[in-house]
């Protein structure tokens, strides 16, 4: 069994349809990436899936659980969590804080202890930087953050929306260098990417969304050398 | 000498403000609405204190059982007035609290009557240091709001429960990715909130004993507006801003000539603060970052 599956999820905002019943799966391990032109639904379909939106039809399962109409808190503390679109970092907090809240459903003092140790080894600047306000870091070390943050929960499934936006071609090369060293160490990861040369390239499946519907499906290499997504989200 | 005088009377009151108006400001940033029932709760709280007082003649078991209920209440409130209301617009859930505020002042009007009660919490007399005198329940009062509002900091930055506070009034979506239950970090700040109003009731009680079901009204429009003046959402302003409003109405009162004008005044300083810095002494002024 997948660990995620969606099927035929639809959400509305309003009377709009933005979600046209969407299916897919992601399995132990795996990169999935969902490419799609702004206003496609990946964020929506993000969202929805970890319960911050309301879906209105179909079903998301996740490790086995029925996931569907469950609150966001709980779904994080079953083993997913999201680096949410525009990072959204605690401003106010300082760095090690920030890393402090992402280890929310942690109980074991020692474990949060290492991890952040682990993260500051990992990410050199935001250890050098550990009791600054988090507001105060540029985009990039903000991302980097953002990221950290998200694995001190030890999540099963990482949902990145959109890491790489506004990021020095140099940073956008290191964040996807850092998805793929996330799935070395075990978590299985969904991205939404307007960047779709790199993330197809890093990724084991494939997606392509138009408005609110899945439109295509294959390997990452299947769609990079396919005609229309070449056309459409590969300049040519 | 009447000088510090005056300044510790008005540094007690503006600490009783100071209790208030942490209650606003606190619910204002964590569930990002205006609880105008936040008055009403030191009333309630007061009545609690008389109840017990008549009952068992004690004052200190007064406050304790005026902390229980108000906690209780505040929470009770939170959960069937504002929790359905979660998501619709700020207009009705303003209305929805002024409801609240006006049920609370009704139904203990309909209990208690409209004859005020006097609530004598006990005559602690003066404190006498040389040529100063000043009477013992402000001390007690800046005492104890002293240490609540140190309490109350080290809580905010220090443990987990705090830390999320803070993660929740920044961005209530970042902090449910954390798996934090935002619905239970509401209900704690509502239970802090009214404790605090618990106690400025009994502050309130102490200075003045006289108690009607209006008890709470007028000082929960003046914490609100130290709350605003400090900066509302900032807990550190609302300090301030209540022990501003505390000295400014304290030393207003010893003027006779702008002494009937006290309130007046105390807006006054609210619309000036205002003009000059929109978002309060103490209050964020948001950097869109990209």
């Amino acid at each position: 069994m997948a660990l995620l599956e969606v099927k035929n999820l639809e959400v509305f905002y309003g009377v709009i349809r933005a979600l046209k019943g969407v299916s897919f799966e992601v399995n132990q391990g795996e990169i999935v990436t969902l490419i799609g032109a702004n206003g496609a639904g990946k964020t929506t379909t993000m969202q929805s899936i970890i319960g911050l939106i309301p879906s209105s039809c179909g079903s998301v399962f996740f490790d086995g659980h029925d996931i569907t109409k469950m609150q966001c808190h709980k779904i994080v503390h079953l083993g997913m969590t999201q680096v949410p679109e525009g990072r959204r970092i605690f401003q106010e907090l300082t760095v090690y804080e920030n890393l402090l809240m992402g280890a929310f459903s942690q109980k074991d003092k020692n474990l949060i202890k290492a991890d952040i140790e682990n993260i500051y080894e990992r990410f050199p600047r935001l250890g050098e930087r550990r009791n600054q306000i988090a507001g105060t870091l540029s985009g990039g070390e903000q991302q980097m953050l953002a990221m950290g943050r998200a694995i001190m929960s030890h999540p099963k499934l990482l949902l990145l929306d959109e890491p790489s936006m506004g990021l020095s071609p140099l940073l956008v090369d290191q964040v996807f260098e850092i998805i793929q060293q996330f799935r070395n160490d075990g978590t299985t990861v969904l991205l939404v990417e307007q960047n779709a040369g790199k993330s197809l390239a890093i990724s084991d499946r494939a997606y392509v969304l138009e408005l609110g519907e899945i439109v295509l499906s294959g390997t990452g290499k299947e769609l990079i050398s396919s005609d229309s997504v070449k056309k459409a989200y590969l300049g040519g | 000498m009447e000088i510090i005088e005056t300044l510790i009377n008005g540094l007690s009151v503006g600490s009783t403000y100071a209790m208030i108006a942490l209650g606003y400001t606190m619910v204002y940033g964590i569930a990002k609405m205006l609880n105008f029932a936040h008055g009403d709760i030191i009333m309630v709280g007061g009545y609690m204190i008389y109840l017990t007082m008549v009952a068992t003649g004690n004052a200190l078991l007064g406050l304790l059982a005026a902390i229980v209920f108000c906690v209780v209440l505040g929470i009770s409130i939170e959960k069937i007035a504002y929790r359905p209301l979660r998501g619709a617009s700020p207009l009705a859930v303003l209305i929805t609290a002024i409801g609240v505020s006006y049920l609370l002042q009704s139904v203990a009007q309909m209990i208690f009557g409209t004859a005020p009660k006097m609530v004598n919490i006990a005559n602690l007399g003066n404190l006498q240091m040389g040529s100063l005198k000043v009477p013992y329940y402000t001390v007690v009062t800046l005492g104890c709001s002293f240490v609540l509002m140190v309490g109350l900091t080290v809580f905010v930055k220090y443990t987990k429960t705090g830390r999320a506070m803070i993660a929740v009034s920044e961005d209530r979506g970042a902090a449910q990715l954390m798996g934090i239950h935002v619905n239970r970090i509401i209900m704690i700040t509502f239970a802090i909130g009214s404790a605090l109003a618990a106690f400025a009731g009994f502050f309130m009680l102490m200075k003045s004993p006289s108690l009607s079901n209006t008890l709470g009204a007028m000082p929960g429009i003046k914490a609100f507006t130290a709350a605003v003046i400090g900066g509302i959402g900032s807990i550190p302003g609302a300090m301030t801003g209540g022990l501003l409003i505390g000295v400014v109405e304290a030393i207003s009162f010893k003027i006779p000539i702008i002494a009937p004008y006290t309130d007046a005044i105390e807006f006054l300083i609210l619309i000036i603060i205002l003009l000059v810095r929109p978002s309060g002494i103490l209050g964020k002024v948001r950097r869109e970052k990209v």
